[in-house]
């Protein structure tokens, strides 16, 4: 006969527990705020998809939004590969193979704030060591509290510079594990560099490189600390990107009930375009 | 297809050699003849896949010289020779079709595409692939895969030889046969050199006529299968050829006759003069008889094997495998051993040491 033992859901409560206040809870906060109108004193007005439809028309949204996939989509086409490249230019047996790790996994140590001041500092014009060779040894105008394209040239770099490690690492554990054969094999069948970069290197690092691509897109995407630091949005609302702009709308404007319509917006889009990634990336296993 | 010739071959893996010990081939003179089917035969660390490596040139030796039909190749890169190779674990291209992974070596070499789909279904029909040639190569069984990437080495008609590195490693058992015999097909439908690596004695006799034995970086000795079985050069040739292996019994030699714990035991011929520091007697468990008189012997254990039975018997220290067909004795049991005259064989320091007598001619 088979034994009920109900106390088994004990085991099973302390994960629900976090799940509820580490992700349900909140979550479920921000729904309630998106769906009502609130002027504070715990009041709430029923609203419907009012915030949904407002933010959703609002050219401020489309215009966020439409840096937020420029600023991914730039990162992405230079960081996956620039890394790719590194990864294979570094080498795969010695001495140097630590120092090379370490050199490379340096800059993803660095707070994400003090990343955002270092290159505020170093790209200032006139005391910042890019800034001021910039400016005053070449004689280019380059100040990106002034000029968009200054900014944005900026926060891209920074970007590349605090996050092409972690391509580089991924790829290169994806090299690694390339047994020698496959390379001795490709010599003896004649292959060229291409080729063996082509049909060994590329197809052995996919895995590797998908959840390369995936992380970045994901981390890029929610990315606030280090432009809120380096450029606060500016000039004026040029590098102002989606989570500057929700949190201008809900700390700075405090608009609770569009603020919270917008980050399920955010979210939305964050998750359908990582599963149009992952989907696209791994259609080819599934055959 | 050419003869290969190697040339005093030395290879160490330090870049400055003193001692033989620092040495992984110690001296290799050896030439395999155009369209052979040889094996080398050796336990792991003996040398071998290194002497592969230096004939496919992914690896240069330390001293010597190879040369393909006279022409030195010591320092030419992989393709320049034009060899093929099949690895231990089987390489094939996973994103693309059967089809294009045959046609890779062919396409690379700019071969006009009616020659790559010629030889690429020549090839293909052969290693009886051609149902799956459109199949994607990743999704293959491992079978299947080293059949593709045999196939790699060889769907160009020009190789000088094409060399196998224990490729049947990672196979089933029960295709590892089907696969060895198709490897025997194959070298005799296109007629080119092949050298088969293995530390297994079934696939080099099976698939070879000429076996090279190594040991620690050393020929020990080239033969056929039947040479290797009948006439060991050294003792570890018949120690590790042959299940069991051959048996060895020091032995002192006194005017000329072989003394082995006070008895005197027959030998095929004559000892060849000279001096050693130990002396042994060589013979096979298949030519060691049970009889009424002979050496002292007790049985220690009797495994049947199922076409014979193994009887393990203890001389003192020393250990004595006898094949029977029938009438296996008990364990414990005190038995007297007889050695085939003609099959009893002496060896100093581990060479054979005595000439072959009629009987064995």
């Amino acid at each position: 006969m088979k034994t009920e033992n109900q106390r088994a859901w004990l085991l099973v409560l302390p994960v629900l527990v976090l799940v509820a206040f580490n992700a349900l809870i909140p979550m479920m906060t921000v729904v309630n705020y998106s769906v009502q109108e609130t002027f504070g004193d715990n009041l709430f007005f029923w609203q419907g998809l009012d915030w949904y439809e407002q933010i959703l028309r609002s050219e401020r949204f489309h215009a966020a939004l439409g840096r937020q996939f420029l600023f991914t989509g730039l990162i992405l086409v230079i960081e996956v590969p620039l890394g790719i490249a590194i990864a294979l230019s570094m080498p795969r047996q010695g001495l140097w193979v630590p120092v090379c790790l370490v050199l490379m996994a340096l800059p993803m140590l660095i707070p994400w704030n003090v990343v955002g001041a270092m290159w505020n500092i170093f790209t200032l014009p006139d005391i910042g060591l890019l800034g001021y060779f910039l400016n005053h040894t070449l004689g280019i105008n380059y100040d990106m509290t002034q000029d968009p394209l200054a900014a944005w040239i900026t926060i891209v770099t920074m970007d590349v510079w605090h996050w092409t490690s972690l391509v580089v690492l991924l790829a290169y554990a994806g090299l690694v594990s390339i047994p020698d054969a496959y390379y001795q094999a490709a010599k003896i069948d004649g292959a060229s560099n291409w080729a063996v970069f082509r049909f060994i290197q590329l197809p052995k690092m996919k895995t590797v490189l998908t959840i390369a691509i995936l992380l970045r897109f994901m981390d890029s995407f929610n990315i606030y600390t280090e432009p809120f630091v380096l450029t606060g949005g500016g000039p004026g609302n040029s590098t102002t990107l989606l989570s500057i702009d929700l949190v201008k709308m809900a700390l700075g404007q405090f608009d609770l009930g569009p603020a919270a319509a917008m980050s399920l917006i955010y979210f939305a889009i964050t998750l359908g375009v990582s599963w149009l990634f992952y989907t696209l990336m791994t259609k080819d296993d599934l055959n | 297809m050419a003869k290969i010739t190697l040339s005093k071959l030395r290879h160490s893996y330090y870049p400055d050699p003193k001692t033989p010990e620092d040495y992984a081939l110690k001296m290799i003179d050896l030439d395999w003849n155009d369209g052979g089917a040889y094996a080398l035969l050796g336990p792991s660390g003996c040398g071998k896949s290194t002497l592969l490596n230096i004939i496919s040139g992914l690896l240069v030796p330390s001293e010597g010289r190879i040369l393909f039909d006279e022409r030195d190749v010591t320092e030419l890169a992989p393709t320049e020779r034009n060899i093929a190779q099949v690895f231990q674990f089987p390489v094939i291209y996973d994103t693309m079709s059967v089809r294009n992974n045959l046609a890779f070596p062919l396409r690379n070499r700019g071969v006009d595409e009616a020659t790559v789909a010629r030889r690429v279904a020549e090839i293909a029909e052969m290693l009886e692939v051609t149902d799956i040639l459109d199949r994607k190569a990743a999704a293959l069984s491992p079978d299947n895969k080293q059949k593709v990437s045999m196939g790699r080495g060889l769907v160009r008609d020009d190789v000088n030889v094409v060399m196998f590195d224990e490729p049947l490693t990672v196979i089933d058992p029960h295709l590892k046969w089907k696969l060895r015999s198709k490897l025997k097909e194959l070298h005799q439908r296109v007629r080119a050199t092949m050298i088969y690596v293995t530390h297994d004695q079934t696939e080099a006799l099976t698939f070879a006529d000429q076996v090279v034995v190594m040991q620690d970086g050393e020929i020990v000795q080239i033969g056929t299968p039947v040479d290797l079985f009948e006439r060991p050069a050294h003792t570890f040739v018949g120690h590790f050829i042959g299940s069991p292996g051959m048996n060895i019994l020091p032995c002192e030699t006194q005017n000329g006759a072989a003394m082995f714990r006070g008895q005197q035991i027959a030998l095929e011929g004559d000892i060849v003069p000279g001096e050693g520091k130990r002396t042994e007697i060589g013979v096979r468990p298949e030519f060691v008889t049970l009889a009424e008189s002979g050496v002292e012997a007790v049985v220690r254990k009797v495994s049947d094997v199922g076409r014979h039975i193994v009887v393990e018997t203890v001389i003192g220290e020393d250990r004595v495998a006898a094949i029977v067909k029938e009438n296996a004795p008990a364990m414990g049991e005190t038995v007297h051993l007889n050695f085939r005259p003609d099959r009893t064989r002496l060896y100093r320091d581990g060479w054979l040491a005595t000439t072959a007598g009629e009987a064995a001619q």
